[in-house]
């Protein structure tokens, strides 16, 4: 693992991230965020998360960026099994099926 | 049943459900070249599952420091949602009760807390904290215990199994189920269209702008047509 440090990553992460919970509980109190923050806050889960899966999905570093039908195919799939299920598992159950198969199938 | 062990019942089937994400932690971490030591101290500083594997991803990327800091708390940053939420419930407790609620503010705490305080109006406020810790102990102990060993196990794997998917499908196995409302799936198309469009960028900054568009298009497809999530 090069680039950065692993444990600047860690301190800075966790300090942050408590920082983060901590913010109302620990000073701001019963102060009630307004309403255009809450809803800018509400969208940062589906903001960051599929933007960093599509790129890891769609060019994999293991192939060498070449696309991958097998590891593609597994991320649609666990896509498709989420949206319709509902359930986390069946979502990552259905996309670790499919890597699985291609794993087997070469 | 006391707050305690009420929050002990409700907190458990969460353990359950994280099971596969932290064995999935674990062995990705392992498979980053991390020791156990550091894949323990990761998960007991952070205790985020998406935030451990979005910095875990961009450190295998080469990202300096700064860009893996501002894209991983940017993921941790609805939890400042989640603790103005449960504020006007336990702002009175003691400093230090409120600092390790806060530690342990995570997804599955705040869900439960959240449900258990409107149902019980009438708990006094260590009554909520006695709750709240007995969520905490089965979701974070387990977090903890599955991190190790997911890299004691992850690192004797096959090197034939693609486990450079794992943390792609634990962040699908998170976002899609919950995508419920249009200004959700705005946000998550405009992030991968933007990832995509972005990727030329250097170390990870593309994400960095994808996610801010995203955000801003979800916020304002829920300020225009939307209803919020």
């Amino acid at each position: 693992m090069s680039g950065a440090p692993f444990w600047l990553v860690v301190l800075g992460l966790g300090l942050g991230t408590f920082l983060i919970r901590f913010s109302f509980l620990g000073g701001l109190g019963a102060r009630r965020l307004p309403p255009w923050a809450l809803r800018h806050l509400r969208y940062t889960g589906p903001a960051v998360l599929p933007g960093l899966v599509a790129p890891l999905a769609l060019w994999p570093a293991a192939t060498g960026g070449q696309t991958d039908p097998w590891r593609l195919g597994a991320a649609l799939l666990a896509v498709a099994a989420g949206l319709w299920t509902r359930s986390v598992l069946w979502s990552l159950g259905a996309g670790a099926a499919a890597l699985a198969l291609g794993a087997l199938l070469g | 049943m006391t707050p305690l062990r009420q929050g002990l019942r409700d907190g458990l089937p969460f353990a359950i459900a994280l099971v596969p994400f932290g064995l999935l932690f674990g062995a990705a971490s392992a498979a980053a070249g991390l020791s156990v030591l550091q894949a323990t101290s990761f998960s007991v500083a952070v205790i985020a599952g998406a935030s451990q594997f979005t910095a875990l991803a961009l450190m295998k990327d080469g990202a300096p420091a700064l860009i893996v800091l501002a894209t991983a708390l940017a993921v941790n940053l609805r939890m400042a949602m989640y603790s103005a939420a449960l504020a006007p419930h336990l702002g009175t407790a003691p400093l230090w009760q409120r600092a390790l609620a806060a530690y342990g503010l995570v997804d599955a705490t705040f869900a439960c807390a959240d449900a258990a305080f409107r149902r019980h109006a009438a708990w006094s406020v260590p009554d909520r904290m006695a709750y709240l810790g007995g969520v905490a102990i089965p979701v974070c102990l387990p977090w903890f215990a599955l991190t190790i060993l997911g890299a004691l196990v992850g690192a004797g794997l096959p090197a034939a199994l693609p486990l450079d998917m794992a943390v792609p499908l634990c962040f699908i196995a998170m976002v899609a189920p919950g995508l419920r409302t249009l200004p959700q799936a705005v946000a998550a198309l405009t992030s991968v269209a933007g990832a995509l469009l972005l990727a030329f960028m250097p170390y990870g900054t593309g994400l960095l702008v994808a996610a801010l568009l995203a955000i801003l298009a979800g916020a304002e497809t829920e300020r225009r047509w939307g209803r919020p999530a």
